[in-house]
């Protein structure tokens, strides 16, 4: 069995040897060409289907990608629309993030300058005491500093020292404090605000510069275009007073 | 072995020509090739059952070809091309593989 399977198998390659010889019948040229063209086609066709675009896509096929497309289409639509209301809301977010960032500098302005906490400019007047008697005292200064006030000055130097809300005066012999820090003599006492009025409260009849000159002292008021105090107030945190929540604030008011 | 020779010669011109197929012939020529094929395929059983004729490879050969062509024209025509093309090439691959079984067991045994 063995043997003649291997006859048989011998037999296959012997055949196929002989048919596969060199032979130039015109059959063979025939069958030749044939596979020649076949191999072309096969090529070509191989070819064909691997660049295939659209065109040889049947019916269903195309519709389905038409499908497919349009949902895509619709998809990328949505994110689209999605994604620029999020850069609207990001970018309106942006400007009242940066209208409100505008407004705390300016409440941060105000108030550093209403506390005493940053040095402040602007027009006002320039106070000079000589008071060889060392007559005028902290009550006389007070006056003063109400009179500026008065006249409408917002930021207020005395000696070295940034007057706010709860600054006081005191005396101790002849000298006088301010907030507990010595003012020297000359008194020199800042004011920013409205010049003109600000010197005219200071030189009305009865009014600083005649009541210093009572004592024997001479007040000098200079109006200048720009004054600087750099004087500042060291702010100390309320250690017993704490502000009224907002809410009971407004249902009841304080008696 | 000519035959053989001129198949790969065929394939490479194809590659380096680059030939466009004609639109009239697009549906027609896969179906021709698996024809083809298919013929080639029993030539060459042919050749190892000892059987094997010119005339009757050449006739077979193109016979294949027209016939598969022209049922994928009728079913195009008929409205059921994209069915028929895919009957025949299920019908020549059967075909295919049996051929391919039958020359596997003579050249080797199993």
């Amino acid at each position: 069995m063995t043997e003649r399977a291997a006859d048989t198998r011998g037999d296959a390659w012997r055949r196929l040897r002989r048919i596969g010889a060199p032979r130039l019948t015109k059959a063979n040229v025939l069958v030749t060409v044939l596979a020649v063209t076949l191999g072309f086609a096969l090529a070509t066709q191989v070819q064909q289907t691997q660049e295939a675009g659209l065109e040889s896509l049947t019916q269903p096929e195309l519709l389905r990608v038409l499908d497919d497309v349009s949902q895509r289409s619709a998809r990328l639509d949505a994110q689209l629309g999605e994604l620029q209301r999020n850069r609207d809301a990001l970018r309106s977010g942006v400007d009242t993030s940066a209208a409100a960032l505008q407004q705390a500098q300016d409440q941060v302005d105000r108030l550093g300058i209403l506390a005493g906490t940053v040095p402040a400019t602007g027009p006002g007047i320039a106070l000079t005491i000589s008071d060889p008697g060392s007559k005028v005292t902290a009550v006389h200064l007070l006056d003063i500093v109400q009179e500026l006030r008065n006249a409408g000055a917002e930021v207020i130097q005395v000696g070295g020292v940034r007057v706010v809300a709860s600054t006081f005066f005191d005396d101790e012999g002849t000298t006088v404090y301010a907030d507990n820090a010595p003012v020297e003599r000359p008194l020199t006492i800042l004011a920013i605000g409205d010049s003109a009025t600000l010197s005219a409260a200071m030189s009305i009849p009865g009014g600083v510069v005649d009541s210093v000159s009572q004592r024997g002292g001479v007040a000098t008021v200079s109006i200048r275009d720009h004054i600087e105090i750099r004087a500042l107030h060291t702010l100390i945190p309320p250690r017993f007073a704490t502000p009224v929540p907002a809410a009971t604030a407004t249902a009841s008011p304080t008696p | 072995m000519i035959p053989a020779i001129g198949l790969v010669v065929g394939i490479i011109a194809g590659l380096v020509l680059h030939p466009t197929v004609p639109l009239w012939a697009q549906p027609y020529l896969p179906i021709a090739v698996v024809a083809a094929l298919d013929a080639v395929f029993g030539g060459v059983r042919a050749v190892l059952d000892g059987i094997f004729d010119d005339k009757v490879f050449i006739v077979s050969f193109l016979s294949n070809v027209v016939v598969a062509a022209f049922i994928v024209f009728l079913g195009d025509q008929l409205g059921v091309g994209t069915q028929l093309s895919t009957g025949v090439v299920v019908v020549l691959g059967v075909r295919i593989f049996s051929n391919v079984a039958s020359i596997r067991r003579h050249l080797f045994r199993a």
